[in-house]
């Protein structure tokens, strides 16, 4: 490797001040670092550092996204064949989906990063790895047959206003993966929701049903689908959602390595487990029947949990916050869901919603533990 | 009954080299230093010149504001040298060293005899009244000031760290005195941190309010124990006192000489047969390391690995550790080493511990990575065991907003309390460096 290393060295100077690229040299200094981990020695502060920086965080999430991406792909395959009829193989299924799904990736990567690049470049920082993340996520949440300049235009949006124009990586308020997908949700509703936007439509299908298992319900239909399917994830919806077991093992992943906070996570399970169990218990139309648990495995919910309200940015920031912001989300996407069918999607809008609340959670939080110093002065000073 | 302290937020890096419980005699250096950077908030006024004969405990400079605290030299030599940097700032002075001490006399006193005004005119004069810290600000104390109490950390659950059970297992006597000399500085309470996990020698000190303390590192920093019994607020003082200095004020006042040898560990993975050395603060230690360390690229340091200093182009000991670490450098790159599970890995934050592991690491100077902005909420809080909330007071350090760091608790801590912030962030942000430079914007503002 160190021919690369080499390589990297010998046009280091142009990128350096005074150098023909000068201001290139963020550009210069991502791929390289992405290349190597650089030699540089502590200088200040501790002698000693973990090995950990943002770019093996950000890739640990990347890595537990993997299941959920390669499920997705053969989902979207296996959708297709069952409604297209005929005989196929699991690997069939697998091609066709790969060959939907990875136009959408290379779409958003190169979009994404090229305009993280372009700011970095503007403002001579470096470039941070949050879109490494955010690169994947939204074409996982997006429905497959999405147009890819529909796809192009929501992730420009998102990076420049869900982001950039906050600062970067680290300032944002709202998920640049959510904003992306509200985005096009408001934007471009055709393409985003329906019965026929969640499997690629065959040529031959006369009766084409492929409608969610939560638009179902909004709808007053009753589902086609048992809890193993929606287990396992052979049911239509956005790429990465359906499989609640592959983003678990995902989520196995984040916990082990911490890179997830699990005070999210439960705290959102237990909030969306107890409004769905209230609304069992009132029972109104079918989305309040629908099994409390069933609600857990459908949508955007699993998803959501462990990939979106689990952003360390964009949630609260202590801990304590944390357990309210994360129950919080539970409660309100339920209830976004059974109020408002029009918005089967109560995942993504509660995660919003709440990322806008976090910094006032977070403001009591600490707020309480300035009371608690100041009572203290005062009982000093009396 | 003790006062027993439990923590669990917090980290134990466990390293090789840890020093063996023996102590030998340093060789006596050529030359000794006093660096007046090491003392925080001192303006230094000079006494001596180059070519001055000076004896041991004899005053080098003082303290412009303050000329009673003084700085004195530990050893007797000829002045050699002031090496001053930008704007004639004076970065050390150095003293060629006798090849025998000769000690100014102070006299021998018992400091239970004396009053208040005669044990800090004693240990002003002797040079030894440095070795008082203060907190809110982490800077040397105030002689006028009457502190709220006065702490004593015998545990230092640092990384390699001092292990002064064993250091002081022959000056119990000298740290009693030293604890009586103490004694007569404050109308409160004196408190003596020790490790719960072990019997100690020390827990027999009288006038003392022994702390027992478990848990992961920080336990053994002064901080999380002034937080429990007594907590900072605006206008408190608290002081702060090394052990190894406690013995040495006692062996003051016993025999009327200022001799600072302390027992200092030599430690880490680039030492050759880690132990501890009976040595003198300011000390040249190039003759000394010669023939100690292994070969290889290093970092020298003094003190522990998370507070310490580099002294690698100086090798003057400084004025306060009690420990050098001995460290590889770690300056090379690593091939897409970023990658999870496959590129380096450490104990740390990031790996769900259930066993806390037993093998010692070998750890390096290396970065891991570039400085980014904040993003993992979570790493510092599990390592900060105070009331406080890191995130914010660093945010608010990093702006200088006066008010709020106040509000956030930025008096109750030094930055000592930030090195595992350091160790483990991901952004690599330099937190130590953050609060010092908080604090001296509140000294600023607070004093003026």
């Amino acid at each position: 490797m160190r021919f690369i290393e080499k390589f990297f060295k010998k046009y280091e100077h142009l990128f350096l001040e005074g150098g023909k690229f000068e201001k290139y040299h963020p550009a210069y200094q991502a791929m390289y670092t992405f290349m190597f981990v650089p030699d540089e020695t502590t200088k200040r502060g501790a002698h000693i550092r973990d090995a950990v920086d943002l770019k093996r965080v950000m890739f640990t999430v990347v890595l537990a996204l993997i299941p959920a991406t390669i499920f997705g792909m053969w989902n979207v395959g296996y959708q297709y064949f069952q409604q297209a009829g005929g005989e196929f193989t699991n690997w069939d299924a697998f091609v066709y989906g790969f060959w939907k799904v990875i136009p959408l990736i290379i779409v958003s990567y190169a979009v994404g990063l090229g305009i993280e690049f372009y700011f970095s470049i503007l403002r001579g920082h470096d470039v941070n790895e949050g879109y490494l993340v955010t690169g994947l996520l939204i074409p996982l949440i997006m429905p497959v047959t999405i147009p890819l300049w529909i796809l192009a235009v929501s992730v420009a949006f998102a990076v420049i206003i869900g982001k950039e124009v906050f600062g970067g990586t680290g300032m944002n308020i709202l998920n640049p993966a959510l904003t992306a997908r509200a985005f096009t949700f408001f934007a471009y509703p055709t393409f985003m929701s329906g019965n026929e936007v969640w499997i690629p439509k065959p040529e031959n299908a006369d009766a084409y049903s492929g409608e969610t298992i939560l638009g179902a319900l909004g709808q007053g239909h009753q589902v086609a689908y048992t809890w193993k399917e929606m287990f396992f994830g052979m049911i239509p919806g956005s790429i990465g959602e359906t499989s609640v077991l592959m983003i678990l093992i995902g989520a196995a992943l984040l916990l082990y390595t911490k890179v997830g906070s699990w005070r999210i996570m439960l705290s959102t399970l237990l909030g969306a487990s107890l409004m769905a169990y209230i609304f069992n218990l009132w029972g109104a139309n079918t989305l309040m029947q629908f099994p409390w648990w069933e609600h857990l495995l459908v949508g955007g919910f699993a998803f959501g949990l462990v990939f979106m309200a689990t952003d360390p940015v964009t949630a609260a920031q202590t801990r304590r916050g944390k357990w309210i912001y994360g129950f919080l989300i539970g409660v309100f996407a339920i209830l976004i869901r059974v109020f408002n069918p029009a918005y089967p999607e109560g995942m993504m809008l509660a995660i919003l919603l709440m990322n806008v609340v976090a910094p006032t959670i977070d403001y009591y939080v600490v707020q309480a533990n300035i009371k608690k110093r100041m009572k203290r002065f005062e009982k000093q000073m009396a | 009954m003790h006062k027993q302290v439990k923590i669990s937020k917090g980290l134990d890096i466990k390293l090789k080299g840890k020093p063996q419980p023996k102590i030998m005699q340093a060789e006596r250096s050529k030359k000794y230093a006093i660096r007046p950077v090491e003392f925080y908030g001192i303006n230094p006024r000079l006494m001596v010149r180059p070519g001055d004969k000076i004896k041991a405990g004899e005053p080098v400079f003082y303290h412009k504001y303050d000329e009673r605290i003084k700085f004195t030299s530990p050893v007797s030599g000829t002045v050699e040298d002031v090496i001053r940097g930008e704007r004639r700032k004076i970065l050390k002075i150095v003293i060629e060293a006798d090849p025998k001490d000769e000690f100014k006399d102070f006299g021998i006193k018992n400091p239970n005899d004396l009053n208040r005004e005669e044990v800090l005119e004693a240990l002003l004069e002797s040079g030894l009244f440095p070795v008082i810290k203060q907190r809110p600000y982490d800077v040397i104390a105030k002689p006028d000031d009457d502190p709220k109490a006065i702490f004593i950390s015998a545990y230092d659950s640092a990384p390699l760290g001092v292990d002064y059970e064993f250091t002081l297992k022959d000056r119990l006597k000298d740290f009693q005195t030293g604890v009586d000399a103490l004694k007569k500085l404050t109308s409160g309470n004196i408190y003596l941190i020790l490790n719960n996990k072990i019997a100690s020698k020390l827990e027999d000190t009288e006038g003392v309010e022994i702390i027992k303390a478990e848990g992961p590192h920080p336990i053994g920093n002064p901080s999380i124990h002034i937080e429990r019994f007594e907590p900072i607020t605006k206008g408190d003082r608290i002081w702060v006192v090394n052990p190894a200095d406690v013995a040495n004020i006692g062996a003051f006042f016993k025999t009327g000489i200022y001799n600072p040898e302390k027992v200092v560990a030599l430690a880490g993975s680039m030492v050759k047969e880690p132990k501890y050395y009976k040595i003198k603060p300011g000390a040249y230690l190039k003759d000394f390391l010669s023939n100690k360390l292994k070969s290889g690229d290093k970092r020298i340091i003094s003190g522990n690995v998370l507070t310490g200093s580099d002294i690698g182009k100086d090798l003057f000991l400084n004025f306060y550790d009690n420990e050098i670490s001995v460290i590889p450098l770690g300056k090379k790159s690593t091939f897409m080493g970023w990658l999870p599970f496959f590129g380096p890995t450490r104990k740390s934050f990031y790996r769900f511990n259930l066993i806390p592991s037993r093998k010692e690491m070998d750890l390096n100077a290396n970065l891991f990575g570039e400085e980014r902005a904040f993003v993992m909420t979570d790493e510092y809080e599990s390592v900060m065991p105070l009331d406080i909330y890191p995130v914010h007071l660093l945010k608010a350090a990093l702006l200088g907003d006066v008010e709020k760091m106040e509000a956030l608790g930025i008096l109750e801590v030094a930055p000592e309390d930030f090195a595992l912030l350091d160790y483990i962030g991901s952004s690599k942000i330099d937190t130590q460096e953050l609060i010092r430079k908080g604090l001296d914007v509140m000294q600023v503002e607070m004093e003026s």
